[in-house]
């Protein structure tokens, strides 16, 4: 039913579509799958009529259609459901689900059109979940979604487009939506349904379209294929050699802790060990007492065997501690400066001569590690702030890898970055073990902790619950530690 | 971006240096500019500690003040060192105005890191305190006579290749800040600890004695600002000419592109922007506007610069979409 035929669009210096042609029938759910910045949702807006794209068309029915603005789409039957729905909060459900759609001249009528809504919601089936006098104000985030939904259907609609709508849905209001989805579906109406969980697409898709890097990378029947492909097919590699472990952990301690702040741990050089358990179980706390960050209470830190004392991140640093903290726009990066400097932060003092920098090894340092680590960067001028998630926890590496420190520590090292950076993360994490660093990792993602990790320490409430060997680590090990009631 | 700010500054000078020569052809005169340059001499050296202040995500509002208490510090040091008003130490006399500046930074510095007080408070609470200080120890009067020493003469009217003494102060300390931030390690810090404290902070960087160094100096070249000014008024003044120096200092690292949020700015923005904000007011002087006029239009300007500042973080939210 609609079709796209070789589209293209640029926004420099990216190209954000690269002649794709895909088809979405109607009857069927169409999974539009990628990884971030693959070009999901400029194919989303295109077909909304908010972008233009610059070669290409949309095809309906077989027919082009030109669209320019979203109201030419909502003209032509193709609605799009935003990630985030537009609620007036002072007004009522009903009068949100008609916004918009009053044409001009339409003489107001509450009551009528309260039982038109009600009347609609009743149709879809969602009677229980929403009601037409409700304030928009007072809605939760499925009720925003519906909606949204009941909006798009006040007019005709051939073709309805989810971008990622369960982002901020709990699990019943996800099986509501799917219910609703594959109604609509048996209807005849052709679904679009934009995500990057896996698991759920699995559950409403009949056809899955992946993206990758602007390009179609394969279409798929949802029950031909299987998690593991179509993980394949998004990155363009196999996924099991995400966690490459050739490094050998020695028995030679970098990293000593003794009842600091009630936590011993050790650390051997070329060891990955993880810090496990949920979230407010102390890790990073532990890990920033470590780096100089927050109070030492009490105990021993020995780095090297020799014993150090950190009052002052500086002290950690040049005792060889370095950490990468949670969040890395908040605590890491300097988004106003260039990856060069971002880079240098932390060397700056080996780079001066009397107390000028010197530019030409500035720079020369920078370029090292923007290739020893792949950083994807025009230049080391670039402004760290138009690198993607992945670049950027990779400049934040870079300037703690500059100063070769004995123990790495990182904080969440993967969070919000894509599945081929993280891949690339843990490359360089096994690269550094390899290497003789010690690492120390924090991580609520069981599967990196599992991959990663030569030896797992379970922390609940402050406390190391056990320390897990590769043998003996599972996911149930772990969380039995992480919030058993030792 | 810095070069876009900076030739709309340039395009705006030439703009009003344009309009004023149309409208009294002795503006644009030789000997006028050399009062503009004088004119901007004192607010410049303030602006450009100012923008060094600033760029470590601080701010001083006290500058006004502290350049009116040098003023009356140097001249009643000349005239204790000499016959009790005049014909003193006038090396004694910078000195000692210098280092008290100095110290007076320093407060700033300790009240705003220890005492953890946000800067625009600690230094509008100093603002007062430092112009009291001068009233009291002056008794509210001028002190002393400075013009009996060649050294406070060349300060005031001397010339070196043509160009005003004074003027030549302003380029060499704006030189040397200059340097500082952008060529040195400690400048970088600067603008690290501006840009992000809490990252500066985790690499290592001791953000207190930056904080406390970088208020020293403000206070420092503050002093020299009241120096001049006092040369140039031939006694120390505690107000006179310093008050409301403040002001001119921070629309001029804002004009000149300096963020609020600190981590952005540069020596030549400001100075561009302080060099327009001198002709500006001295054309509306020369086409003779109501100079009361000319507060309303310091206000407005302050307010302009930093909205097109806000503008252009808020540009930031745009994206690419993916």
């Amino acid at each position: 039913m609609l079709g796209v035929a070789h589209l293209s669009k640029r926004f420099d210096p990216v190209q954000a579509l690269d002649d794709v042609t895909l088809d979405f029938p109607g009857g069927t759910v169409t999974a539009l799958l990628g990884e971030n910045g693959a070009g999901k949702s400029t194919l989303v807006r295109i077909i909304d009529g908010e972008h233009l794209p610059d070669t290409g068309q949309v095809l309906l029915d077989g027919q082009p259609v030109g669209l320019h603005s979203p109201r030419d789409a909502r003209r032509h039957g193709i609605r799009v459901i935003p990630q985030e729905p537009e609620i007036v909060p002072h007004v009522s459900v009903a009068e949100n689900v008609y916004i918009g759609a009053l044409s001009k001249g339409f003489l107001f009528h509450g009551a009528s059109l309260r039982k038109r809504v009600e009347q609609h919601i009743a149709r879809l089936g969602f009677e229980r979940m929403l009601r037409p006098d409700t304030l928009g104000r007072d809605l939760t985030p499925a009720q925003r979604q519906l909606v949204e939904i009941l909006r798009a259907l006040t007019t005709p609609a051939k073709v309805i487009a989810f971008d990622e709508p369960t982002s901020s849905l709990s699990e019943h209001e996800v099986t509501a939506l799917f219910t609703l989805i594959r109604r609509l579906r048996d209807e005849g109406l052709a679904i679009i349904y934009v995500s990057h969980r896996l698991a759920e697409i699995f559950q409403i898709a009949d056809r899955i379209a992946v993206l990758r890097d602007g390009k179609v990378a394969g279409v798929v029947a949802a029950q031909e294929t299987t998690e593991r492909a179509v993980v394949s097919m998004m990155v363009g590699r196999d996924l099991t050699t995400m966690f490459a472990r050739d490094h050998v952990a020695t028995t030679e301690p970098v990293l000593e802790v003794d009842e600091v702040n009630g936590i011993s741990l050790t650390v051997h050089a070329g060891e990955v060990v993880a810090l496990a358990g949920l979230v407010g179980a102390g890790r990073s706390e532990f890990c920033r007492a470590l780096a100089g960050d927050l109070p030492i209470r009490g105990g021993s830190i020995k780095v090297d065997g020799q014993p150090v004392t950190i009052k002052h991140p500086w002290h950690a640093i040049r005792a060889g501690i370095v950490y990468a903290p949670e969040e890395r726009k908040a605590q890491a990066l300097l988004l106003g400066r260039p990856v060069r400097d971002n880079i240098v932060l932390a060397v700056l003092n080996r780079l001066r001569r009397w107390r000028f920098v010197r530019r030409r090894d500035e720079s020369e340092l920078a370029r090292h590690f923007v290739n020893r680590l792949n950083v994807r960067t025009p230049t080391v001028g670039q402004l760290v702030s138009k690198l993607s998630g992945g670049n950027q926890q990779k400049v934040v590496l870079a300037r703690w890898l500059a100063r070769q420190p004995r123990l790495l520590i990182l904080d969440e090292p993967t969070r919000g970055i894509d599945v081929g950076a993280k891949a690339e993360i843990y490359q360089i994490i096994a690269g550094l073990a390899r290497d003789g660093m010690g690492i120390l990792v924090v991580s609520s993602e069981l599967p990196e902790v599992l991959g990663l990790a030569d030896r797992i320490a379970v922390m609940k409430d402050g406390r190391v619950t056990g320390v897990l060997g590769r043998a003996e680590a599972s996911e149930e090990a772990i969380l039995s530690l992480a919030m058993g009631e030792s | 971006m810095n070069r876009v700010q900076n030739l709309s500054l340039i395009g705006a000078l030439a703009g009003v240096l344009a309009v004023f020569g149309i409208l009294n052809d002795q503006y644009l005169s030789l000997s006028n500019l050399a009062v503009i340059g004088q004119a901007v001499t004192i607010a410049g050296l303030l602006a450009v500690v100012q923008t060094a202040v600033i760029i470590c995500g601080g701010i001083d509002i006290s500058v006004g003040s502290q350049a009116g208490l040098a003023a009356v510090v140097s001249s009643m040091v000349f005239a204790w060192t000499g016959d009790g008003l005049a014909n003193g130490n006038a090396f004694a006399a910078i000195g000692v105005a210098i280092v008290v500046g100095a110290a007076g930074g320093v407060v700033n510095g300790v009240i705003i890191v220890y005492g953890r007080v946000n800067a625009i408070i600690a230094t509008l609470a100093m603002l007062a305190a430092y112009k009291g200080i001068a009233q009291l120890i002056s008794g509210g009067r001028a002190q002393g006579y400075l013009l009996t020493n060649d050294l406070f003469i060349f300060i005031a009217r001397g010339s070196v290749l043509g160009v005003p003494a004074m003027i030549w102060i302003l380029g060499i300390v704006a030189l040397l800040v200059h340097l500082l931030l952008k060529t040195t390690d400690i400048g970088r810090n600067m603008y690290a600890i501006g840009g992000n404290a809490v990252a500066a902070r985790l690499a290592g960087i001791n953000i207190n004695k930056y904080i406390i160094s970088v208020y020293m100096l403000v206070g420092a070249v503050a002093a020299l600002a009241g120096i001049i000014l006092a040369a140039r008024s031939t006694a120390g003044h505690p107000t006179a000419g310093s008050e409301g120096l403040e002001l001119k200092a921070i629309t001029a690292a804002f004009l000149g592109g300096c963020a609020i949020a600190g981590g952005k700015g540069s020596i030549g923005g400001t100075l561009l922007a302080v060099t327009l904000l001198g002709a500006l007011e001295i054309g509306l002087t020369v086409v003779g506007v109501n100079p009361f006029w000319q507060n309303v239009a310091q206000g407005a300007l302050l307010v302009v610069a930093v909205v097109i500042q806000q503008r252009r973080t808020g540009d930031r939210a745009v994206g690419l979409p993916g």
